[in-house]
This record gives C-alpha cells, structure tokens and sequence, in this order.
C-alpha cells in the first residue's frame, strides 16, 4: 500500500476550533494530554492501521483504562460509538463520539517482542513492537512497564467466534475512515502506530495515523 | 463509681489487666469457624486424601469466604486446587512473578497466543513476557471468563449500594488492593484479571451471556510453572445478573508436586504453548530455578 498524501479534514471540525493535527509515522509512537471536553480524532490515513492506544486520568495515572471495568458496562465486547472509555476504578475517561469503522478491540492488547516470539518464534526477536513504542513514550510521560495494560486496538479487527477463538483477522477499516472520543476528564492518551508485519492488522503494511484535537462543543 | 456519663467497668472486667487481658486472648485458640487458613498444611480435615496427597506435601489449606480474598507465594511445581464449595464461589486470579513482581498475568496475551477466550483445562497463563506463570491442568467446571475481570467499588456501589472491601458486597479490585498490598504492590500493580467458577459466554454479534456456575463442588486446578505471588478475590462476578449479591466460600489446596517437563503431552500440546514453556525453561535455567 503507497502512503496516500491526501488526509480526511472533515471529521474533526464537527468538534469545535481545531487545536493540533499532527500525523504519526508508520510504527512511530505519540502521546498528548486531553483537557476535559477536548476531542481527539484519530484518523486511518493509509487503511487498516491498527492504532494502539492506552489513557490515564491526567490527575493520577494510577488510574489506567480497563478494559474489563469498560466491557462490564457496555453489551458487547467491541467498543463503537457510545462506548465510555473507563478506568480501573470504573470512571469514564473518554467517549466515542463518532466512527467511521464500525467497531474496535480491546481484547487483543498490544503487540510486543516476547509475544511475538510466542505467536512466531523467536525470528522475530528483532523486529518492533507496540509495547516497545508504549515504554518509550511512556518513559517520558512518568509511566513504565507496570502502567501497561489491555490496551484499545483501533481500526483492528478481532472476531471472538462463537467457540471461543479469536484471532487478529483482516481489517474492516479503509483510508481515511476515523474514530472522535471526548475527554471525559483530563486523560493522558498514550499511542503506539503499530508496527506488526507478521499478521493482518497493519494489512502487512504499517502506515501513517492522524491526531487531531479539538476543543469540543458544548453540549 | 458510676457517672453520670458511663457505668463502673474497669474494675470488673477480667480484661482489665495485662495478665487478664493475656488470659483472654490466649483462651480464644481454637476457636472453630467456617472460613479460615489451617496452619500448617498437614492438618487440614482429611490431610489431603480425598485429593490423593500426602499430608506433608500439602503448603496451602484454606477455606475462604464468599466477600474474602487471600494470597500466598508458592514455588514453581506447586498443584493449586480450588474448589466452589457451595455453588457460588467466583475466584478472580491474579499471577506474578515472584522474583519480580512487575511481570505478571497478561490475559490480553493469554487469549490471544492461544487463540481462545475460554478458560479450560490445558490452559496456558501467561506473562507479559511470553513466559507461562501457571497451567490450568484440570477442570471440573467449564464455566469460567477472561474478558470481564472483577468488580470495582463504584459498580458494586452502584449495584448493590456497597464496594468496600469490608463491607457487605466487597468489589474484587478493593480486595485485590489487600492482597496486592501485602505483597509490596499497589493499585497500579493490578491489571486485567481471569476468574473461575462463574462462565460468560460471547454470542456471534459479541454480547456477553452470564452462564453462572456449574454448581457446588466443581473444582479448577493449576500447575505454578515459575515461583508465582497469587492473589484471589472470592467474590460475585461482575455480570452476575441476580439482584442480591451472591458469593459463597472457596476452598483453597496446594501441595508441593512438579512442574510441567517437555514429556508432558502439554509441553507440545501447541506451537505457541511450547515456545512459551521453551521461554520459561530459558529463564529459569539463567535465574538458577531450574
């Protein structure tokens, strides 16, 4: 796939004044503090990018996302528009309000070298991975490995069959499609463009993710 | 001596002196209750025989209430053996290294490597750095999930009116806060936890089905593969769709046995599992645990 030059702008000015809009390097990682009622869109630029994502409530990081305390209050295990993002304690930190995709997980988590060895051996012992990308930016935010948990996959497409299995599938996304959450609270977002080449997720491509924060609208 | 504030007690009372105070306390030994350690071991209620093991190899006996929560550090080959008493026990796990404790039981990695998000005997759980913390060697229940964790304090509040640990209806993460802390770890240590006894099963458009459990006496049994802290909160799973908060006591046994070799048909039972037991075996060996 050739890296498209041409981004989406409309998504974002629905949120209110533009305040940033950066674009993230394939398999590069990317963090930014959210101010309570800002809007984060995260954009497909390329197609079927899987955008790791981790937050924490900006005040105190010991409050990381859950997946699991987020599953518990939702019915259905893919996150899609109307899923509140929350803490390990059970507070919202951030809401999609808007996606192009149609659903994202959380199960799968991240990527990283030592499961990497495990899902296809230790050739890939070099390669890059998310929870490399998660550590790294994480060092500069005051976080480190025991911050990391279940993570969101955006964009990335993992089916849980009706027996239990699941599997990271070929993706549902396309370029340019893009999901909008609102901070809840001031929330830390932590994000790793992933860099996986030995499954679908990337479409055995990793490229480029756009970030746009908004300063949202009153409700 | 009476006030108008209070009445005599003092000088009445057997506690009121260090001796009479010493005297009471000592007398409460052997007080029987239903939810509580045996120590040492060996003197649990039949020494191990129903399970089939000798007495001294027993290193963990307890029988924790529904509400409670317990832990232990166990070596690497330890059988841990628990079972829903009553029907309604829910035993929410925690692993870590023992060694060190910053890795620990990623269910992310476990559903994924092994391609499969129900819990059942064969069962690898993993660390966050492909090595197995515990295997899943038997199971009698079959009703168990990964996906949904345990209770915070604000949902069971929400709930049931009540999420502290000392309450009525104890969530699982103010539990594991004790557990964790009485290991050297805090809050920021818990993440994403498996829970037995208590099933929920996805249906094809991903809505979650609470299935509950398989009825009293089922039990789930776990081999350590490296030396593991363990924490578990017994208490009700968070989809548990009944009104009235439901959790009943969990026997807890372990006993000192051996971990999984490469002869064990588990060993190459998968691709990813053996690499994973290959990864431990590595780390191991360099850490003087072979």
């Amino acid at each position: 796939m050739t890296a498209s030059t041409t981004a989406t702008v409309a998504t974002a000015a629905d949120f209110g004044t533009e305040l940033s809009r950066e674009t993230v390097a394939a398999r590069a990682p990317w963090s930014a503090v959210l101010k309570a009622g800002q809007v984060l869109t995260i954009v497909d630029l390329d197609g079927n990018q899987a955008v790791d994502f981790l937050a924490y409530a900006a005040a105190d990081t010991d409050r990381a996302y859950s997946a699991q305390a987020t599953l518990q209050e939702q019915d259905s295990v893919y996150l899609s528009v109307g899923s509140v993002l929350r803490d390990n304690e059970s507070n919202p930190l951030l809401t999609i309000i808007a996606d192009d995709c149609g659903r994202h997980d959380t199960l799968g988590g991240a990527c990283s070298k030592e499961s990497n060895t495990l899902r296809y051996g230790l050739h890939t012992w070099a390669q890059h991975a998310c929870v490399e990308n998660f550590l790294a930016e994480g060092s500069r935010r005051g976080l480190g490995k025991r911050d990391l948990v279940s993570n969101i996959n955006w964009f990335m497409n993992v089916p849980v069959d009706p027996d239990g299995a699941l599997g990271i599938v070929d993706g549902i996304s396309a370029p340019g499609l893009a999901v909008s959450l609102r901070a809840e609270v001031d929330t830390l977002v932590l994000v790793s463009n992933c860099p996986q080449i030995n499954n679908p997720c990337n479409g055995f491509n990793p490229s480029r993710a756009e970030m746009i924060i908004s300063a949202g609208v009153t409700a | 001596m009476a006030t108008e504030t209070g009445t005599p007690r003092a000088q009445s009372s057997t506690t009121s002196t260090t001796a009479g105070a010493r005297a009471h306390a000592r007398a409460q030994e052997g007080t029987v209750v239903v939810a509580a350690p045996v120590r040492p071991a060996s003197g649990w209620p039949g020494a191990g025989a129903e399970a089939g093991v000798d007495a001294d190899r027993l290193v963990w006996a307890e029988t924790v209430a529904g509400g409670g929560y317990s832990h232990k550090v166990l070596a690497r080959g330890t059988t841990l053996r628990l079972t829903d008493l009553a029907g309604d026990a829910c035993a929410h796990l925690l692993l870590f290294n023992a060694d060190q404790s910053f890795e620990r039981l990623n269910v992310a990695d476990t559903v994924k490597v092994q391609w499969q998000v129900y819990a059942a005997a064969g069962q690898l759980l993993l660390s966050d750095q492909g090595r197995v913390l515990a295997t899943v060697v038997a199971d009698s229940s079959g009703r168990h999930d990964t996906i949904y964790g345990t209770s915070t304090a604000v949902r069971n509040t929400a709930r049931y009116g009540d999420g502290d640990a000392q309450g009525p209806t104890p969530a699982g993460r103010e539990l594991f806060a004790l557990a964790a802390a009485k290991n050297g770890l805090s809050r920021r240590d818990l993440p994403p936890s498996v829970s037995f006894f208590q099933g929920v099963t996805i249906d094809d458009a991903g809505r979650p089905g609470f299935t509950g459990s398989s009825g009293a006496g089922a039990s789930v049994t776990l081999r350590t593969e490296m030396p593991v802290i363990v924490l578990i909160a017994n208490t009700a799973h968070p989809l548990d769709d009944r009104a009235a908060y439901t959790s009943t006591a969990l026997e807890v046994l372990a006993w000192t046995d051996t971990a999984t070799t490469p002869a064990d048909p588990l060993w190459d039972a998968s691709p990813e599992g053996r690499r994973a037991f290959v990864n431990t075996a590595d780390y191991l060996a360099a850490r003087g645990l072979k």
